[in-house]
């Protein structure tokens, strides 16, 4: 079953990093998807660029609307993510749990929705 | 006894085991209840007739299995799906011929910790726990809980869809997973429990049917996983149960623990608290919940109130606020130091507790105030503060406890 983990962490909290840690922390990310590559869980993950470069479009009667940001302002933002093969809930706590952003941020855990 | 008495005593003794391994066989809980429902139907049916089968838990297992892959076979004349999810069926699950006891008892574990599991909500948890595991019906833990059983149905329903939709396993947790995983389950029972024990709100303070249903699935629990803190927590639940029929005098008013008729405690259920803190401590493993039982069993050897060895519990107390640090704890230790030492020294742990700001809101906190305020004759300051606890407690009984001692100052 696939279940996209979603990164949520303070992205000023990166700005803010001292350099080594934030390195270490980008090692540590790839040490993490070379593992659940190797692992057969990996099927794909991005990070994305911070929330200041965000649009939010919307259409209403018929007209596009676009705003600056996220619609919502919030401790932790969506900062990237992954989409992984488990075996079931339990199996994707447990690849959610070894995400290095789980210890400063959070993960949200969503099972993907399968049309047949 | 009848055959119909017979299937009755079946269904109470046995209907939870039989849906537990349902559940496993199906890979669903609503299709698991229809088909322990059916089974218990084509038994009613078959068996004053034909008699009671030699097995009959396999029987009503590998009946309901029957009857429920037949419906899904009909189904699936409308919807191709369903004869998959049949056919899928029938290959992981062999007909069970013979169940064997450790199977079983697997399947009522595989059953709680995926009730209590930490990723349904904490309220939903109970409710599912208590209706699946325990048997209860959705009204019943309504009432108990005073919620309107909609609210109930709603919680079990949405459970149950997030353990099919997320792909909750139905498993006992690995190893290296079981610690926290029991917690989350004891966590469960305390709760109940403590519903039950102390009511958070309604006119009667204990509802002894939830104490039951808790000790119930604490006896469960120590059977099959008999790890310290779940005999620390069964031990803890039997030695506060223990107390039931002195807790409360003929009005239903509650009695504290000094006003308590100790010949009306349950001994028997005593020693069996007793032995099991004995086991829980002698591990070496224990938590949070032994320490607690800890603290009750030395109430329960006080013959008589004043007896009581409150250096000793304030040395439990100690312990405890270092492995698990509550302000609840604190106040508990601060009121056993004013018992061992002298009341202002209890008041002033008290007094510090509330000043950095917790438990402004907990009506106990402000009447253990109250009652250290009085035995220092100290009226006016213990006047304040049993209304304050009045203003706050939303117990029928403990209102009128507090109304009571004020108009005694």
């Amino acid at each position: 079953m696939r279940y996209l983990c979603l990164i949520y962490d303070d992205e000023s909290k990166w700005g803010t990093m001292p350099k080594e840690q934030a390195e270490a922390m980008m090692g540590e990310y790839f040490a993490f998807t070379e593992g659940i590559k190797k692992s057969g869980h990996y099927v794909g993950g991005e990070a994305l660029q911070p929330t200041q470069t965000a649009t939010t479009v919307r259409v209403r009667n018929g007209k596009i609307s676009s705003t600056d940001g996220p619609f919502a302002e919030t401790k932790e933002q969506l900062g990237g993510y992954y989409l992984i093969n488990a075996k079931d809930l339990n199996d994707a706590i447990q690849i959610a749990s070894k995400i290095p952003s789980s210890r400063i941020g959070s993960i949200e855990v969503r099972p993907i929705q399968e049309f047949n | 006894m009848s055959v119909r008495e017979s299937i009755d005593e079946i269904y109470r003794s046995d209907s939870r085991r039989v849906l537990a391994t349902l559940i496993r066989l199906l890979g669903d809980f609503d299709r698991a209840e229809e088909a322990l429902h059916d089974a218990f139907i084509a038994a009613i049916d078959a068996w004053p007739t034909g008699g009671i089968p030699a097995n009959p838990r396999a029987w009503l297992v590998s009946t309901g299995r029957f009857k429920a892959i037949d419906k899904l076979r009909r189904a699936a004349r409308f919807d191709a799906a369903r004869a998959d999810i049949a056919a899928q069926i029938e290959s992981i699950a062999p007909p069970p011929d013979d169940i064997d006891e450790a199977a079983v008892e697997d399947d009522r574990l595989r059953l709680i910790f995926t009730c209590c599991h930490p990723a349904l909500q904490p309220d939903a948890r109970i409710a599912l726990t208590l209706r699946e595991v325990c048997g209860l019906a959705t009204e019943e833990i309504a009432r108990a809980f005073l919620s309107p059983a909609p609210t109930i149905a709603q919680r079990i329903v949405r459970a149950k869809g997030k353990i099919r939709d997320a792909r909750i396993p139905y498993q006992v947790p690995a190893r290296e997973e079981l610690a926290d995983r029991l917690d989350a389950v004891l966590h469960v029972v305390y709760l109940v429990f403590n519903e039950g024990y102390s009511a958070s709100s309604g006119a009667s303070i204990v509802r002894h049917d939830l104490c039951d249903e808790a000790i119930r699935l604490g006896r469960l629990l120590v059977e099959l996983l008999p790890e310290p803190e779940a005999m620390g927590l069964l031990a803890l639940m039997l030695l506060h149960d223990a107390r039931r029929r002195a807790r409360t005098n003929a009005d239903g008013d509650l009695l504290l623990l000094d006003e308590q008729d100790r010949s009306l405690w349950n001994r028997e259920q005593i020693k069996a608290g007793l032995d099991l803190v004995e086991r829980a401590l002698y591990s070496r493993r224990f938590g949070p919940y032994t320490l607690q039982a800890a603290i009750a069993a030395v109430h329960a050897e006080a013959a008589e109130a004043s007896n009581t060895d409150w250096r000793q519990i304030v040395g439990i107390y100690d312990v405890l606020i270092r492995v698990e640090p509550s302000p609840v704890a604190e106040l508990n230790r601060a009121v056993a130091i004013a018992m061992r030492d002298e009341p202002s020294a209890g008041l002033t742990i008290i007094d510090a507790i509330l000043t950095r700001g917790d438990l402004l809101t907990y009506a106990p906190a402000h009447a253990a105030r109250a009652d250290l305020c009085r035995r220092l004759g100290r009226n006016p300051e213990a006047a304040a503060a049993y209304r304050r606890a009045i203003e706050l407690t939303r117990q029928e009984p403990e209102r009128r406890f507090f109304e009571k001692r004020l108009s005694q100052l």
